[in-house]
């Protein structure tokens, strides 16, 4: 860097020390400002929401339009469904790309992944919901558990593939120069060798990956769509969580927006407790 | 499956890492196992790369009949009539660009404030935390947001913000008009607390990666701690503190659900951000499942096309300016 002014008035010192108080002070306020929103979203959210998660919430049908009560069991059980279907589809794209990327990926090809990888993990998730559409529904002339699982799946990839990456490539290359030398080839070392030592990081990745998707509601909009009871089959629309939490919040009734607020405080929490177990995974010392 | 097999050989990989030699040299008796564990990892590497082509390819061909009937008025034009099939997206451009704005305006500063409060002020102990905290409000949901956004923001900014802004800055034509509560500021409001946590923590990762030598030097100078941030931190850090900027741009514009939720849903083109307005992605939240006719189908798909053109072009530009500083820091 070429010697330039510094724009500092080196006179007063007095002044810069109180300058120097003051703009710290303001950073930290706006530090405050910004973190005492969490505990303001965590503190509606249980105020408004606590009095309506009861047994009737976990186990009973939503009533019809206009009939107070019922609950969002069928919305429980479609997110999971979900959840499950998009951890078939995502992970094992995730976790073998990332493998690739971290045991055959440095090259070009290698990069390019890499690129696309973080090109898909900006890619907006309504988007991604429309390629689901036209991937799924448009020829099934349906909506599905499928295509909002597969949408889910999608978006499950990035996170995976990365940390995969990134956890792999911590295990010491001496591992894996001393299982060579034992003459094992190299996809046993990497199977029963590497991921093995890996597996407490890929693990928090998975966890991660599925923290991200659990509270995603706009590529579901149009692929698993919402269903008043139980999905019959992966090929029937479902409800699920963010959709119902959406719906309700959005509707005229009061007793559904009460049911809003319940579901948005189980899904916070559901999500909060995932990112918790990620980092509590992380922190226990690793075996290698 | 020839092409990659053949990065095993130890000509092609560029020196050092003695465990590529070592690869090939102890573990004949795996060839066969080895090829097909490179190729089964190699295809699923290039499925993703398939997979994001595949997601513009989609886009494209689906949004064929609005690209041919409209060309490229579609972006110009604020008529939206799925009635009498005629389709423009500009109050949808409009929307989103000036709620991601808006979002930004407020944002960036209190992002980055908060940012070097973390990275040159607070303790290391305390400032792991706040970002853990971060970290947690960046993992709440979009919908969740968008609950609070409707029963707890936009009554409080109907009752209390509008007004005052009215009454202060009435004479600017910004702050003029019904005042619903709903509308742009509500929506730019909800969308800077949703951004702000990616600001930060870019922000704060690329702070802390400046030297300690560099901070050391100009402390030894006698500068104080904030001169340190101001012209040691921030210069260095600049470009990684602008593609945290650009990060967060892109997910302001395609935010869909907490915008959908608060923005009123009516199309109009006005400079008034106390009214109700519409933006791309919830254009496509509110109306693709009930979209009747082929050709309105295919508008709904041309606005995806454009948000994920833009988001592409941002993120990509982002990328290469976090590489950049990270490259400098090596």
């Amino acid at each position: 860097m070429s010697p330039r002014h510094i724009p500092i008035d080196l006179g007063n010192y007095h002044r810069r020390k109180t300058w120097n108080r003051v703009a710290f002070f303001l950073t930290a306020v706006c530090a405050t400002l910004v973190l005492s929103s969490l505990f303001f979203i965590l503190g509606y959210l249980w105020v408004n929401g606590i009095s309506s998660v009861n047994w009737n919430f976990f186990t009973k049908l939503p009533k019809p339009v206009g009939e107070a009560g019922g609950g969002m069991a069928n919305a429980l059980v479609g997110s999971a469904e979900l959840l499950a279907l998009a951890a078939v589809f995502g992970l094992p794209v995730g976790v073998l790309a990332g493998v690739y990327l971290s045991e055959f990926g440095r090259n070009r090809f290698g990069d390019l992944v890499r690129y696309m990888t973080d090109i898909l993990n900006g890619v907006p998730s309504i988007v991604i919901g429309i390629f689901a559409y036209a991937l799924f529904v448009l020829p099934m002339k349906r909506f599905s558990a499928l295509s909002g699982g597969a949408a889910l799946g999608i978006m499950m990839i990035p996170i995976t593939v990365r940390t995969t990456e990134e956890f792999l490539k911590l295990v010491p290359d001496s591992v894996r120069e001393a299982s060579y030398a034992l003459g094992v080839p190299r996809w046993k070392t990497v199977l029963f060798i590497i991921l093995p030592t890996a597996q407490r990081g890929i693990l928090t990745g998975i966890l991660l990956a599925f923290a991200r998707v659990a509270g995603e509601t706009a590529p579901l909009l149009f692929t698993a769509f919402g269903n008043r009871y139980w999905g019959r089959s992966l090929l029937a629309p479902v409800s699920s969580l963010p959709v119902m939490i959406y719906t309700y919040a959005v509707s005229p009734y009061e007793d559904w927006h009460r049911q809003a607020w319940a579901a948005g405080l189980v899904l916070l929490t559901w999500v909060f407790l995932l990112g918790l177990l990620a980092r509590t995974v992380l922190r226990k010392p690793a075996s290698a | 499956m020839s092409a990659p097999v053949a990065e095993i050989s130890p000509t092609k990989t560029p020196a050092p890492p003695s465990r590529e030699r070592a690869g090939v040299a102890f573990a004949p008796p795996g060839k066969w196992g080895d090829r097909l564990f490179l190729g089964v990892t190699f295809s699923f590497s290039a499925g993703i790369i398939l997979l994001a082509a595949g997601i513009g390819f989609s886009l494209w061909s689906n949004s064929a009949l609005a690209r041919k009937a409209f060309g490229f008025r579609f972006l110009i034009d604020q008529v939206w009539d799925p009635v009498a099939g005629n389709f423009g997206a500009l109050t949808f451009l409009f929307g989103t660009l000036l709620t991601s704005f808006l979002a930004l305006l407020i944002a960036v500063p209190l992002g980055v404030g908060a940012a070097l409060f973390l990275s040159e002020l607070a303790p290391r102990r305390i400032s792991d935390l706040l970002a853990f905290l971060t970290e947690l409000l960046a993992a709440v949901p979009s919908v969740i947001y968008g609950l609070l956004g409707i029963f707890v923001l936009v009554p409080l900014v109907r009752r209390f913000l509008e007004p005052v802004l009215g009454k202060t800055l009435g004479f600017l034509p910004f702050f003029r008009g019904p005042q619903y509560g709903i509308g742009f500021l509500a929506a730019g409001l909800v969308l800077s607390i949703m951004v702000i946590p990616f600001i930060i923590s870019v922000s704060r990762e690329i702070l802390l990666s400046v030297p300690p030598l560099l901070r050391e030097a100009a402390l030894a100078l006698g500068a104080t701690r904030w001169e340190v941030a101001t012209t040691v931190a921030l210069p260095y850090a600049r470009s990684g503190i602008m593609g945290a900027i650009f990060l967060a741009l892109a997910r302001a514009l395609g935010e869909t659900m907490a915008v959908t939720m608060v923005i009123g849903n009516t199309p109009i083109l006005t400079a008034s951000l106390f009214s109700p307005g519409y933006t791309m992605a919830s254009v496509l939240a509110n109306e693709f499942s009930e979209a009747s006719g082929d050709l309105y189908l295919h508008a709904l798909v041309e606005i995806a096309l454009v948000l994920f053109a833009v988001t592409l072009i941002i993120n990509a530009g982002a990328q290469l300016l976090v590489w950049g500083v990270q490259r400098k820091k090596r």
